[in-house]
């Protein structure tokens, strides 16, 4: 199993495994958005707790489709299932090395970006905590979504179409957390509640998206 | 007596629903008549909503399918998994899109009804909202059924989906519950009868609302017919092939 | 026996390819599989391999007993032979990389990332994977592909030496290795036959 993260890890970093990509995606949205919305630093302020959990989690999704597509197009995918790794680790390890590469280097750059979007000063501890509780989730997720359309040609856009929907009570809990804390309320509510999903989709969709990719296998 | 699951045979489904659908046909056709009619022209209007007060007809009889077509999806997907029926699976396929027209029929009914009593076409309502989430989990379920080539395969994938999405439709209910308390009223109809609309309402809506339950039904049943004997088709062609 | 099927059926797409499959492997034993294209050899294959369900019939294998080498080699561009191999090598156990590299003279190429290697050095790369794995039982769909005389030479001497181990191998392929030891199974004998019209049930037909 560690082998397998390590690989990952390794491919992800090297020529062509576009780590990085999902990081630059979110600085990107997040500095189009003050161009699209007008230079008004109280409007700014505002919307950038849903603006930096909005971006963090549209910069998840364009890296799920390199979860299992690469591994399916090189056959890679065929032998590891018949691996002695059973394929629920497999899907769990999966989702691991995309928070790795993905949501952690989000959770970390947030901060930088919440000063470009003058996110007021007691917002960023609960964004950090919300967005660090709330990635591994939308990974998790992801990873199902991934898992779905692994047979599909192009299955991009398909993808996203199914994983849109299933992020809505993360998104929610996530940016309502990050948002009381911008204002300067208690957040703890929303923050319990996106540990909840969080830690139930870690225990449970890692079997869905296994039956899934052994369905998409044979 | 004859298992319940001989009805899971294509032919024997086939043959039976063609038994069944004029009786459930013309019964959507009656009741759906006879409650719109007199909803629409023998109800007395509402002191406050006015002539408004009418599309409720419309509005909650579709909102009621469009969630139990959902729960009926999510039944069949369950037997498809367990008992591999085809029939179960395409049932739910066959449903899909019904279910996602009765959401779109809820929706925009109830943008109507808000214009002229909350002065808006749309708020972020939970009610509303969680709709609309539901709709987005409708078109992701026919996207995936229609993408993937292999009808088996195809079957399970979206059985799956359709159990996660559950759980998920579920959440986001609560999760847009916490998000925003709405403007919409409590619900029209409950067993304790306190909240319920007048009994003068209550009747013709009843009536329609039987009429939305067996047009729903027709329509899946002619629609898995359909599905049936496309899947047929399909075999005998790769029969054809192999000879 | 390491692997045994009786009466099995296999399925492509919902639709049977093949029935009444039977065969068993015994320790040394290899076993060569043909065909004409599209008989049903890889689907046997991914069946045996545990990738498929099968339609009917019993399969006995030995839990973990099986490694699987289909079309593609499943090796990693952006990873160099050693680490391409090192890697199958921990996920099937561990183990050491280096007789694999020699049996299939990849040692000199040890430090190339695999995108680099020619067609048939990929090959050889994906070949040796399966010494590493360490398995007893070698299911390989058409490995000698892109292969040239010498390395089909090393790939026999390599299923030689595995045999002499106690090992066993089916091989799906269309040219003559050489390998004179191996029984011959010719699936197209096993060909599904049509079935009536009549009995329109589950399956549609």
């Amino acid at each position: 199993m560690i082998a397998l993260l390590i690989r990952d890890l390794r491919l992800a970093v090297r020529a062509g495994g576009g780590f990085g990509l999902g990081l630059a995606f979110f600085l990107i949205v997040v500095v189009l958005v003050p161009f699209a919305v007008g230079p008004r630093a109280d409007l700014h302020r505002v919307i950038a707790p849903g603006v930096l959990w909005l971006g963090a989690l549209l910069a998840c999704l364009l890296s799920l489709d390199r979860i299992f597509a690469l591994d399916h197009e090189d056959g890679s995918l065929d032998l590891l299932a018949t691996a002695p790794l059973p394929l629920e680790a497999l899907t769990c390890i999966k989702a691991l090395a995309h928070w790795l590469t993905t949501g952690l280097p989000l959770v970390l750059a947030a901060p930088v970006l919440g000063v470009l979007m003058n996110l007021p000063a007691p917002g960023y501890v609960p964004l950090i905590l919300s967005l660090a509780l709330g990635t591994p989730a939308l990974s998790v997720i992801g990873t199902f979504g991934a898992a779905l359309t692994v047979g599909v040609r192009r299955g991009g856009l398909l993808m996203s179409l199914l994983v849109l929907p299933l992020y809505v009570p993360t998104l929610i809990f996530g940016a309502e957390a990050a948002r009381r804390g911008a204002d300067g309320l208690s957040y703890s509510t929303p923050l319990i509640m996106l540990a909840g999903i969080t830690c139930g989709t870690i225990a449970l969709l890692p079997f869905a998206s296994a039956a899934v990719v052994r369905v998409n296998l044979r | 007596m004859a298992s319940l699951w001989e009805y899971a045979n294509p032919r024997k489904f086939i043959a039976t629903s063609d038994r069944v659908l004029p009786w459930v046909g013309a019964g959507a056709l009656v009741s759906l008549t006879v409650g719109l009619i007199w909803g629409f022209f023998f109800t007395p209007e509402d002191y406050r909503q006015g002539a408004s007060v009418k599309i409720i007809y419309l509005h909650v009889p579709a909102a009621l399918m469009a969630i139990n077509a959902w729960l009926m999806m999510l039944v069949a997907s369950l037997i498809w998994i367990v008992r591999r029926h085809h029939v179960s699976a395409l049932a739910a396929r066959a449903a899909a899109p019904v279910g996602a027209v009765m959401t779109v029929i809820a929706l925009v009914t109830g943008a109507l009804w808000g214009q002229p009593i909350w002065g808006t076409w749309w708020v972020w309502d939970p009610r509303l909202t969680s709709f609309l989430i539901l709709f987005l989990f409708y078109l992701g379920y026919i996207a995936l059924w229609s993408a993937i080539e292999d009808g088996d395969t195809a079957a399970d994938l979206t059985s799956v989906l359709c159990l996660v999405g559950s759980v998920f439709a579920l959440l986001s209910r609560y999760a847009v519950l916490f998000w925003n308390q709405g403007l919409h009223q409590g619900a029209s109809l409950s067993l304790d009868k306190k909240e319920n609309v007048a009994d003068v309402f209550y009747l013709p809506l009843l009536v329609c609302i039987a009429g939305f339950v067996l047009l729903f039904v027709a329509l899946v049943l002619m629609r898995t017919q359909t599905e049936i004997r496309a899947r047929r088709m399909r075999a005998l062609l790769a029969r054809e092939r192999m000879l | 026996m390491l692997l045994s099927a009786e009466n099995l059926s296999v399925s492509r797409g919902g639709i049977a390819v093949l029935e009444g499959v039977t065969l068993a492997l015994a320790p040394g034993q290899a076993l060569i599989l043909r065909g004409p294209n599209g008989a049903g050899k890889t689907t046997l294959l991914r069946t045996l391999a545990g990738l498929q369900p099968l339609l009917k019939g019993t399969l006995q294998a030995d839990e973990g007993a099986l490694v699987y080498a289909g079309h593609a080699d499943g090796n990693k561009g952006a990873l160099t032979v050693r680490e391409n191999l090192e890697f199958w090598a921990a996920i099937f156990g561990g183990g050491d990389v280096h007789p694999a590299m020699d049996t299939y003279a990849l040692a000199s190429l040890a430090d190339r990332p695999a995108a680099q290697l020619s067609a048939g050095q990929k090959r050889r790369l994906g070949l040796a994977r399966l010494i590493v794995a360490r398995r007893a039982v070698w299911l390989l769909d058409e490995p000698t592909v892109s292969l040239d005389t010498a390395a089909t030479a090393m790939f026999v001497a390599a299923v030689r030496a595995h045999l002499d181990a106690g090992g066993s191998a089916i091989i799906a392929t269309h040219i003559e290795l050489g390998l004179d030891e191996a029984a011959v199974l010719d699936i197209t004998p096993f060909k599904a036959r049509v079935t009536a019209l009549d009995d329109f049930d589950e399956a549609f037909l």
